[in-house]
């Protein structure tokens, strides 16, 4: 399945933007590398098979470990980097690629950039002078449309659902799949943890709204797989 | 050999630059019919990224080369309005299994919405489970590779 990644630059591409949209590149190239678990020769799925992690690759894939255990103690162990026994830190890997590229263009001086990968989103600074970003999140009953509409800045969305991958996500405690909810939005400041955190909550299901209410720095949408849509109070956006 | 698709489009808002990473199906990429020769960097991730700004910019519908995909062929085309992408169109979709069926209705509407979501009148982007193959994306990539954008 072909990941979409998108670079949604604002600011003048100057030569150092430039030459950190290469790098940005090149990052996600390298990530794919170490933690894709569709490739054979990468460093999980080696380690999934038991075999050592080549040297140069140990402290990223240490790091990201380090966010997966974090991540399953802030969820109960709704998130899991090893749902139904198999390891596949997938949940986190995304979101913290693309929040390394986000951050790779803002040092570079791009300060006003959207980058999405798959439907997940780092956005930062502002779509135009004065103007918020405004991130459409994708109904998942109807395809085309849009269930609402999310403004900010410095602002990442991850949704998880069902749509068009089929459940995908798995009940890290029974290995089955999720599905009392068709799709759930997380917002917060950083990808990494949104995202790993719109993970867990989707597996959650119907447990999901009272968790995401208790969550501090983070608000939530879920659409229920009968179409009903609820939110936090504080979610950043409106209902279409 | 992985391959990576890389395109730029010109949008009213900035550049837009996509790139596409893992295959549809593990262990079979897809493989590209031969294409015109382009600055597309297919196998380079170090593409410059490229910004149009054509007064009138291009106009016209322009068809993408045929992609072999482990489910069979895709083919898009992609309309333009003075350099701005108005269209997405599937002119090939894999018919042959009932998944890629499932996976053809649903990821041409998700391709166009991704093509556009930069120029919807008040969309920045979307959030959503995005299915889009790499079969699509590249005939996708070739066909804004004709139309010179």
């Amino acid at each position: 399945m072909g990941t979409v990644f998108s670079f949604d630059l604002r600011d003048p591409v100057t030569p150092s933007v430039r030459q950190a949209l290469k790098e940005a590149v090149a990052w996600l190239h390298h990530v794919d590398e170490v933690f894709s678990t569709y490739r054979t020769d990468s460093a999980v799925s080696r380690l999934g098979r038991g075999e050592p992690v080549p040297e140069r690759y140990r402290p990223e894939v240490a790091e990201v470990f380090a966010l997966c255990e974090e991540a399953a103690d802030a969820t109960g162990g709704w998130f899991s980097h090893t749902p139904g026994g198999r390891l596949d830190p997938s949940g986190m890997v995304k979101g913290w690629a693309i929040e390394r590229a986000s951050q790779m263009l803002y040092q570079a001086g791009a300060h006003n950039t959207c980058v999405n990968g798959g439907g997940d989103i780092q956005a930062r600074g502002e779509a135009a002078p004065g103007t918020p970003w405004r991130i459409g999140i994708a109904d998942p009953a109807h395809i085309g449309e849009l269930a609402a509409v999310v403004t900010g800045r410095d602002l990442a969305v991850a949704t998880s659902g069902t749509a068009e991958r089929g459940a995908h996500v798995s009940d890290p405690h029974t290995g089955e799949p999720a599905t009392a909810l068709a799709s759930l939005t997380l917002t917060g400041r950083g990808l990494t943890r949104t995202d790993a955190y719109a993970t867990a909550g989707f597996a959650m299901g119907a447990g999901a709204r009272a968790w995401a209410e208790a969550l501090d720095g983070y608000e939530a949408l879920g659409i229920t797989a009968t179409g009903e849509v609820w939110h936090t109070p504080g979610f950043p956006g409106a209902k279409r | 050999m992985r391959k990576a698709t890389v395109t730029t489009a010109a949008t009213a808002a900035g550049v837009i630059l996509l790139l596409s990473l893992k295959p549809h199906q593990n262990p079979a990429p897809a493989m590209t019919a031969p294409s015109p020769a382009s600055s597309s960097g297919t196998g380079a991730a170090s593409t410059s990224p490229s910004t149009t700004h054509a007064p009138g910019g291009t106009s016209g519908t322009f068809t993408g080369s045929v992609i072999n995909t482990a489910y069979g062929p895709v083919q898009v085309s992609v309309t333009l309005s003075h350099g701005r992408i108005t269209k997405v169109t599937a002119l090939r979709t894999p018919s042959d299994r009932p998944r890629s069926q499932q996976i053809a209705a649903s990821a041409v509407p998700q391709l166009t919405r991704e093509a556009l979501s930069a120029q919807s009148a008040h969309i920045d982007a979307v959030s959503g489970a995005t299915y889009t193959s790499e079969g699509y994306t590249r005939s996708l990539q070739s066909a804004l590779d004709k139309a010179g954008v």
